[in-house]
């Protein structure tokens, strides 16, 4: 198995590839089990409020 | 060596943020971007009335054009790109900037030395022609320098954070970075005729130049107005908002779907030229798949309110910020439908496509641009409040009536021009000569012209409302939605 | 293996650039590598150097902003401009002209539509010949002596870009200037050697300088006459 078949193989399967690698990207985006981490995730951008916590109510 | 801002109640976890860099940013964005509206207005009218090139040979259109489209991707988007991402990324990752103020400042500085050089070469005649890569050599590699040090500060604040994760926005500022990086550096290879002159050639020619350069073209619309300005969503509309982006799930999925599809879209701006076929269809297929990450961010960013729309009738920085989200999902949608080589056949080489660049570039990257400043002056000089919602208000319509004057008369002038060169009279002859065309066109420019007046005049209302905000003041006036209906 | 990805700076940063990276490397490369890329044509020559000097002012000023240089495969453009463009005509064009904006006319074949004269009229005052145009005047072009004393150095850095000039070709090259913007003086025959189809002639009427308007209009004056299309067979350049 040379690195020009391996390429070759690449090519040509491009789509299935794509397709694999598009899908595990949305499957862990939405795996259940990350729920929580994404969520804490969207609120970094709330814990640096120079004033203290939520200021503005 | 680092400059405090803003008082702080827990010490241990708050850093003292680099916010002088940020507030010079700021000042710039609000300087060149009313240079570069000011110069558009201004080669909007010289189409219309051509005396006002004045014949001589440093106020002609060609030359203004470039200075025009460089002040405001360049040095009103590109300033507010980079102020925003030293603000974001230290906020988001807790720690002051890598390499502190001093290294900051030499980006800044280095920056605006590029935006004098770029806008005095192409006065004084110096351009290598390729559009939005208009600069001569030098200043192709004093960028790529500057842009280096810029990357250092950003990626090393990120690799020195004490937040265990990278928020989204971060990753959209790192694609836009180094993709910029990449695309400048391809794009620009030339040899110098002379190591003491400014004349070079490009390494690529003809059809090969082509495909790269707007492989370069399409991802600085990707990459810089789109990558860079999506980050500053996914910042500050959950942040005016008061609430966190609605779903970070999808914004994870809309960041690697846009940052892989872009990159192959660029083919589109050379339908049915002499680029060979199969480059074409390739770049028309992941223009058209590139409508659904769009539409997704766009989905993301609206729904984001939802829960809080009213703040909607209270606050215009909100509205700015959700404003420019559905003018980033109109272009968004325009975008692929011109890049399907039935409708490219039309619309290209016309107004239409001048059009829809400023839907995108009004709409989306100013309003969100305004919408970031509105937030970030009364933070950064440690106001209150701004001074003047009402003004924000007032700044809001004038802008967005302009906008539509200027979309619309280039739909129109646009679609009309493109019908004109292909109508054909009884006898199977071309009806209208290209003057014609170019005559059918005036009453659109003087109305484009118009549109564009307007919102230069909202963004001297937006300068004066920051002025007044950074000295302090606060002007006296009824809270907005209170005593009006208008929403 | 994305919970690493994610939280770390470095694998981030390669897994942007191999994303980005690929959608380049597929469109681009290739157009070097295929051969079909650039038709086979007869008649393409490197740009003389008065040509090229007019060329570098057509970019200097920016006339790329509203003029394409490229004719797309319509009837309604074969009428108005010509056969459509080939890639082979751009093939020596650093950087290439093609252009996205019509708000004037296609210029790609514009060569020996008008005379030298009319050329001078429009330039200087574009109105004085088209009533309707938006054109910028550029006088200041007539006025103005072209710079052309290192024109072979220009030459010697269009070859290192790929552009096959000749010994010859750069050694001459700014008695081929004088040649062509005056046709008396000079070895004419060489230079049509050198550059076949070649306009020759005093272009903007004033024999006592070599202008920038000469220079530009020699440029104009060539642009879509190089590629002999009585044997170009578009069959065989199927892409």
């Amino acid at each position: 198995m040379t690195l020009e078949t391996l390429y070759d193989i690449a090519r040509s399967t491009w789509v299935v590839w794509m397709v694999l690698l598009f899908s595990s990207i949305v499957l862990w985006a939405f795996l259940p089990r990350n729920k929580k981490r994404f969520e804490e995730d969207a609120n970094i951008i709330f814990k640096d409020e120079e004033n203290g916590a939520k200021n503005h109510g | 060596m680092t400059d405090q801002s803003g008082p702080m109640t827990s010490a241990s976890v708050i850093p003292v943020y680099d916010d002088e860099v940020v507030r010079k940013f700021v000042v710039a964005t609000i300087f060149w971007g009313v240079i570069g509206f000011a110069a558009g207005v201004l080669i909007a009218f010289q189409l219309a009335f051509p005396a006002l090139n004045l014949d001589l040979e440093w106020t002609s259109f060609g030359r203004l054009r470039p200075v025009h489209t460089s002040a405001v991707i360049f040095a009103f988007g590109g300033n507010i790109l980079i102020g925003t991402t030293l603000f974001i990324v230290q906020r988001t990752s807790k720690v002051s900037l890598f390499g502190g103020s001093g290294l900051a400042h030499v980006v800044f500085w280095g920056y605006q030395a590029f935006i004098v050089m770029a806008a005095l070469s192409y006065v004084l005649g110096f351009s290598q022609s390729k559009e939005y890569a208009e600069p001569e050599w030098f200043i192709d590699l004093w960028l790529t320098i500057i842009w280096v040090i810029y990357l250092v500060i950003f990626a090393g604040t990120i690799f020195i954070r004490k937040e265990k994760h990278i928020y989204v926005a971060n990753w959209f500022f790192l694609a836009f970075i180094l993709t910029i990086a990449m695309l400048h550096i391809v794009n620009n290879l030339a040899v110098p005729v002379s190591w003491t002159g400014a004349k070079s050639y490009i390494l690529w020619s003809g059809v090969q130049d082509a495909m790269t350069q707007w492989w370069y073209g399409h991802n600085a619309v990707g990459f810089f107005l789109t990558a860079g300005f999506l980050g500053m969503m996914y910042y500050f509309i959950p942040k005016q908002a008061e609430r966190p982006v609605y779903s970070y799930r999808l914004s994870v999925v809309h960041f690697w779907s846009i940052t892989f599809l872009y990159i192959w879209a660029g083919p589109h701006h050379l339908h049915y030229t002499a680029l060979p076929d199969w480059t074409q269809t390739l770049g028309m297929t992941f223009s058209v798949m590139l409508w659904m990450p769009s539409w997704g961010g766009m989905i993301n960013g609206f729904m984001t309110l939802s829960g809080a729309w009213d703040k909607l009738r209270t606050d215009p920085t909100l509205r700015f910020l959700v404003t420019s989200v559905g003018f980033y999902g109109m272009s968004t949608f325009e975008g692929p439908l011109m890049s399907i080589k039935a409708v490219n056949s039309l619309s290209h080489y016309t107004d239409w496509t001048i059009g829809h660049v400023h839907s995108g570039a009004l709409g989306w990257n100013a309003f969100i641009s305004f919408g970031a400043l509105y937030y970030l002056v009364p933070k950064l000089w440690g106001r209150e409040r701004l001074y003047s919602l009402r003004l924000v208000n007032t700044h809001f319509w004038i802008a967005t009536v302009g906008i539509v004057l200027y979309i619309s008369s280039m739909w129109v002038s646009g679609i009309m021009q493109g019908l004109m060169w292909r109508t054909y009279d009884e006898l199977g002859f071309l009806q209208y000569s290209f003057i014609e065309t170019v005559e059918a066109m005036h009453p659109y420019y003087v109305i484009r012209g118009t549109g564009g007046v307007l919102f230069l005049i909202g963004s001297l209302i937006m300068v004066y409302n920051l002025v007044k905000t950074m000295k302090g003041h606060v002007r006296n006036e009824a809270p907005i939605g209170a005593s009006t209906a208008k929403a | 293996m994305q919970k690493i990805l994610e939280k770390n700076l470095i694998l981030l940063c390669v897994a942007i650039l191999v994303t980005v990276a690929i959608g380049g490397l597929v469109q681009i490369v290739p157009l070097y590598t295929m051969e079909s890329t650039i038709e086979k044509v007869d008649g393409m020559r490197p740009y003389s150097p008065l040509e090229q000097a007019g060329r570098n002012i057509y970019i200097r000023e920016g006339c790329y902003t509203c003029h394409s240089q490229m004719i797309r495969p319509f009837r309604d453009e074969a009428e108005r401009y010509g056969h459509y463009s080939l890639a082979a005509e751009s093939m020596y064009d650093h950087p290439f002209q093609w252009g996205s904006k019509r708000t004037g006319p296609d210029l790609a074949r514009v060569g020996g539509k008008y005379s030298n004269d009319w050329h001078v009229a429009h330039m200087v005052d574009p109105r004085s010949v088209v009533p309707e145009s938006i054109m910028p005047g550029y006088s200041f072009m007539a006025d103005r002596e072209l710079s052309y004393l290192n024109m072979d150095e220009h030459l010697y850095t269009l070859r290192q870009v790929g552009v096959p000039y000749s010994d010859d070709q750069i050694k001459s090259a700014v008695a081929d200037i004088n040649t062509q913007a005056n046709g008396d003086k000079g070895d004419v025959d060489a230079f049509l050697a050198r550059y076949p189809k070649a306009a020759i002639g005093d272009f903007d009427g004033n024999p006592d300088k070599v202008s920038e308007l000469d220079a530009m209009i020699a440029y104009l004056q060539i642009l879509g006459q190089m590629v002999d299309f009585t044997t170009y067979k578009p069959e065989m350049n199927r892409r």
